[in-house]
């Protein structure tokens, strides 16, 4: 039994046959994976360790080293705010205090109804428009309480928001390019392979 | 200076203002170690790849744009390199790095395992600021947690050096532990439900640098400077790692891994390890325990009298086996045999060869269990040492699973294949741990060995009727040709792991494909991988069938050994199996039992029960209890390994010293001096007053020991032993490396004590002439007869009977944490094959032999070939009785193949 589903087990064995050294495939294998649900489960991993010939607790050691691969469920909607120095004189604090306050849970959790995680980040690199805020890895440039409150709102009341994507969805372009050939022309050279097989044997 | 050479092997470097030589591609650290200068370090290991994560190793290393620090374990030392290891800068910078170290570390010395032996705590005291400035709070974790049932972490503790994840993944090949997190979160962990189960898990808590990784037998048992050391050898199995046996308050408390470069560069597995608490024997409880209960040491001779065993005085005991072996020297020689030999020392092998063969004058001795090979022919092909085999450009596998008979040879040869790139040829008849890094795989189903070794040596019948056999199977012929290729013209460079495939089959099978591979190959060489403890030593001391210590055939004693045996056997003895039903059917009055278990040991459960039930005489020599001693009629109790000095032989037929760490628990004595009273009470005069003196009348009297005198191994210089036939010096043992083993004691101050009272002279071991392959008995290498496996029927499975590691031998039974790792009875089978049979992985199924119906769990093993069933030898179903031993009751051993029909129930 496959934990991930038929389309992403696909594209996942498309991306091992990219690399050279299957392992090499690991993070963008992870990438995919997390798209499902949102998180990597312990099954998830397992997959992903046979997909790319390591060991689960290898799997495990890497996805916990980046911030963007999370081993822990998330809520629908991951919030995370900017507390380095810009964003702190801008009243990244301030802000990370009311995001709690409006998502009704505390930093590094989960709201009870799963809508909400909240975290405080590192810089996010956007140190113009502060305090910097993201929502499922996407700027949402919220800079004062009333905004994001909007933003909570919209995204409350069930409406899809275009920018923000699923959570747990870390790049939204595919990798289709490298040393792999067109299946198509690869069923093509087969068929012409086999067509003078017979000719020959006949 | 000179100009050197492009291709010069060396460079030279300055340390320290000192100009040294280095090798070329030596890391800084080593090149300076080498040198006499020790710098300081955590994650740095010899035994593995350089990282440079702890950053202990800072140094100031100009190489022409002036002086930087940089890790001196991460770069390599280049001609015209400066390196300065002391300057302010350098002191600075380590200061630096272990009050980083120290931010989160926990200051529980005095409540810590490691304390005391600590290259944390040491390293601290030399480079370390003497007083924190940490006022934070430091992390906290539970503790400890598991890894294995074996490996306990105290999270807090540990330093993130990766010397353990590193291990597990670079040596062991089971990265079943890795870093989890970053930063000051960063931890070891293993992966939910996935422990680090592996045979070598004992090695990471050896090299840890801290406290952060304990071993459940050694927690909380001593403290590091209450501890007492001896070097010895491991007799575990057969491959002989030197080891540091350490005790506390007379027990012993600890094994390490001693850095034997031809050895085990200072690994163990877990079984040699732990398997110490068996010595221990059960804290007090001895005199409760049953006979039959074998976690009980054996503290005193019994003789059955009126149907029970009773102690007796030793005088009583051994006078009651010397009038036996008496009355049988004077009527019929041949009615004594005896079984076992690989649990004594060289020198409890060559006084009871002596014994039995030269005093009684019986050839029956047998020092292999039915599950060896023929011992003429493993002493006369040319032999490989571990070494030779490491560094071979191809080694053929033909043998079990090493990494479950041979532990310590699986790492050497696994890190051959993975760092080296050497190519293994995997002819097994199931995927063992190194088949995944083989080149190729050719496997041999039970009978088919000669049939693979023909078609590798060019015999196109052979391959026809490899492929004829095989329904649904392809013998690839690409994959015979690469092997071809592989082993070259005449097998120069080829090393052949030669062991028992199958306990299952018929030995003549292997047999016959070494000598045709040795016929074909003249040039390969033969490592034997026979699995018990000191089985080669066994077999250079006679204890076979049909040949003398000193390898050498009946009909030519060596003359030396002629004049000091009152005789020499005219009639060729009788094999272990033989003896045994020799004993069944009363043929055979007197059975002694040297350390040997037949009950376990014996794949043929029908022929040792008939055996046991028989009238006969049987005389048990052995240090622990066991179901077997309901029958004996004669205990002796006997020191067991950690309790008594000699030597002992590996594989390679390398002789090492044993250290004595213990004293054996009340009367029980050391193998030899058993052998050297009856030999008195039969009117020998050997005069042996210490173990040293049979040393050196092997030495004296034993073709190819010449030279391997108790003075001459008592030298620091052959520490790691004399190679059997080898023109090499003996390789010098390294510097102690406290860093890379924490807790040992050097060896030169505590590891002589094997010989203690000999005065020790400047002696060197000479290079002993070669037995190998002395004439009498290369005829051994010829004489191959065409042993044929019978066709497989459509509706059985070919037996295969392996060994695993954590079966139910001694060591494991009596050692408290390695009994619980006991694996259980399954029949493994193809998937192709249960599919078939409409079974499923857990399902019970029968087996019916023409021996036994048993019912055992299946599971599917797509590593074991379709058509045969893979059966553990001595292990038993969950629960059961010690004695069920589904393997041996299933098998016939006079069947040259074994068959089962599988059925659902």
């Amino acid at each position: 039994m496959s934990a991930l589903t038929p389309d992403r087990r696909t594209r996942a064995e498309h991306l091992v046959a990219l690399y050279p050294e299957k392992r090499s495939a690991l993070i963008p294998i992870c990438h995919i994976a997390q798209e499902q649900e949102g998180h990597l489960t312990d099954e998830l991993m397992i997959e992903v360790a046979e997909l790319v010939g390591v060991t689960p607790a290898e799997v495990q050691g890497t996805v916990s080293f980046y911030d963007m691969l999370r081993i822990e469920p998330v809520g629908k909607y991951v919030v995370s705010v900017c507390t380095n120095i810009a964003c702190l004189l801008a009243g990244g604090e301030e802000m990370l205090e009311h995001v709690e306050k409006t998502t009704g849970t505390r930093r590094g959790g989960t709201s009870s109804d799963g809508m909400f995680t909240v975290e405080e980040a590192e810089c996010l690199a956007d140190c113009d428009v502060v305090p910097c805020v993201q929502i499922n890895n996407r700027f949402v440039r919220t800079t004062t309480p009333e905004t994001f409150d909007a933003l909570a709102a919209r995204l409350r009341s069930g409406e899809t928001v275009t920018d923000i994507p699923t959570s747990g969805i870390v790049s939204r372009v595919e990798r289709s390019v490298g040393l792999v050939a067109d299946p198509e022309v690869v069923a093509q050279e087969r068929s012409a392979l086999r067509a003078s097989d017979q000719k020959a044997t006949s | 200076m000179p100009e050197q050479p492009e291709s010069s092997t060396t460079v030279s470097i300055t340390i320290d203002g000192r100009e040294v030589v280095a090798k070329k591609g030596e890391m800084v650290i080593a090149a300076a170690e080498n040198a006499g200068t020790y710098i300081p370090r955590f994650c740095y290991h010899p035994r593995m790849k350089p990282v440079g994560v702890c950053r202990m190793c800072l140094v100031e290393v100009d190489s022409g744009r002036g002086p930087t620090l940089q890790p001196a374990c991460f770069i390599e030392a280049t001609d015209q390199m400066t390196v300065v290891t002391d300057s302010e800068k350098v002191k600075k910078a380590q200061d630096g790095v272990l009050e980083f170290l120290l931010a989160n570390h926990p200051l529980d010395c005095p409540v810590c395992d490691k304390g005391g032996e600590c290259p944390l705590q040491d390293q601290t005291l030399a480079h370390g600021p003497g007083e924190t400035r940490f006022i934070e709070e430091k992390r906290h974790f539970e503790k400890p947690i598991a890894l294995s049932e074996l490996v306990l972490l105290d999270r807090e503790r540990c330093i993130q050096c990766s010397r353990c994840t590193r291990f597990a993944e670079e040596v062991a090949g089971e990265a079943l532990i890795d870093f989890l997190g970053r930063g000051d979160q960063v931890e070891v962990a293993m992966f939910p439900d996935e422990p680090f189960s592996s045979y070598f898990s004992g090695n990471t808590v050896q090299i840890c640098p801290v406290g952060a990784l304990t071993a459940t037998p050694y927690r909380f048992a001593a403290r590091p400077w209450d501890l007492e050391q001896v070097e010895t050898t491991c007799t575990g199995c057969a491959v002989g790692c030197r080891v540091a046996v350490q005790s506390s308050s007379g027990r012993l408390t600890r094994l390490l891994g001693v850095d034997a470069d031809p050895v085990n560069h200072s690994w163990m597995c877990d079984k040699g390890r732990f398997g110490f608490e068996a010595v221990n024997g059960v804290d007090d409880g001895n005199e409760e325990l049953a006979l039959t209960d074998p976690t009980r040491r054996l503290t005193e001779p019994m003789v059955r009298k009126n149907g029970t065993l009773v102690p007796v005085s030793w005088s009583e005991a051994l006078s009651a086996v010397a009038s036996q072996l008496k009355d049988a020297k004077e009527k019929d020689p041949q009615s004594v045999g005896a079984i076992g030999g690989a649990q004594l020392t060289n020198e409890g092998a060559f006084t009871w060869t002596s014994l039995i063969k030269g005093i009684v004058g019986s050839d029956s001795v047998d020092a292999q269990l039915g599950d060896g090979l023929d011992a003429q022919l493993v002493l006369a092909l040319p032999r490989a040492t571990i070494d030779e085999a490491a560094n071979a450009c191809t080694v053929i596998l033909l043998s079990g699973d090493l990494r479950e008979e041979l532990p310590v040879l699986f790492l050497r040869l696994r890190h051959s294949a993975v760092e080296a790139k050497n190519s293994l040829i995997d002819l097994g008849p199931r995927t063992s741990a190194l088949s995944a890094v083989a080149k190729v795989r050719l496997p041999a189903r039970p009978g088919e060995a000669p049939l693979v070794a023909r078609a590798l040596a060019g015999d196109v019948a052979a391959v026809t009727q490899l492929k004829g056999h095989r329904e649904g199977h392809t013998f690839g012929d690409e994959d015979l040709a690469s092997a071809q290729h592989l082993l070259g013209e005449d097998g120069s460079g080829v090393v052949v792991v030669i062991g028992r495939t199958s306990v299952a089959e018929d030995a003549a099978f292997v047999e016959s494909a070494a000598r045709i591979l040795h016929q074909r190959y003249p040039n390969a060489k033969f490592l034997p991988a026979l699995r018990r403890g000191n089985v080669m030593g066994a077999l250079e001391m006679g204890m076979a069938p049909g040949i003398l210590p000193g390898e050498t055939s009946l009909a030519q004693p060596g003359a030396a050994l002629r004049s000091w045996w009152p005789l020499v056997p005219g009639i060729q003895g009788k094999t272990a199996l033989e003896q045994l039903a020799a004993f069944g059917d009363g043929s055979q009055e007197v059975l002694l039992l040297l350390g040997a278990d037949p009950l376990a040991d014996v794949a043929d459960g029908a022929l040792v029960e008939r055996a046991l039930r028989s009238s006969g005489s049987l005389v048990c020599v052995s240090g622990h209890g066991g179901a077997i001693l309901e029958r004996a009629d004669v205990v002796l109790p006997a020191a067991v390994v950690h309790e008594r000095a000699g030597t002992t032989t590996n594989i390679e037929g390398r002789v090492s010293r044993l250290g004595q760490k213990m004293v054996a628990p009340g009367l029980a004595w050391s193998d030899w001096m058993i052998a050297a009273e009856l030999a008195a009470a039969l009117g020998a005069q050997w005069e042996f007053t210490a173990v040293g003196d049979v040393t050196d009348q092997i030495a004296a009297v034993v073709q190819g020991f010449s030279g391997i005198s108790s003075n001459a191994l008592a030298q620091p210089a052959t520490r790691d032993g004399v190679v059997l036939g080898s023109t090499a010096a003996p390789t010098t043992a390294g510097l102690l490396d406290p860093m890379a083993t924490p807790g040992m004691v050097s060896a030169e101050e505590f590891g002589l004590g094997s010989y203690a009272g000999i005065v020790r002279g400047e002696e060197q071991a000479q290079a002993p002439t070669s037995g190998a392959g002395a004439p009498s008995l290369t005829t051994s290498l010829s004489s191959g007869e065409n042993v044929i496996s019978p066709a497989l029927d459509n509706y059985s499975l070919r037996i295969v009977g392996t060994h695993t590691l954590y079966d139910n031998g001694a060591n494991i039974v009596g050692s408290p944490s390695l009994s619980a790792l006991r694996k259980v009875a399954v029949a493994m089978v193809n998937p192709y094959d249960l599919d078939r049979l409409g079974l499923a992985t857990g399902d019970k199924a029968k087996l019916r032999s023409g021996r036994a119906t048993i019912i055992l769990p299946v599971e599917a093993d797509a590593g074991v070939l379709r058509g045969t069933v893979v059966l553990n030898a001595n292990v038993t179903v969950h629960g059961a009785e010690r004695r069920e031993n589904p393997l041996a009751s299933l098998v016939d051993s006079s069947l040259p193949v074994n068959d089962v029909v599988l059925e659902s129930l």
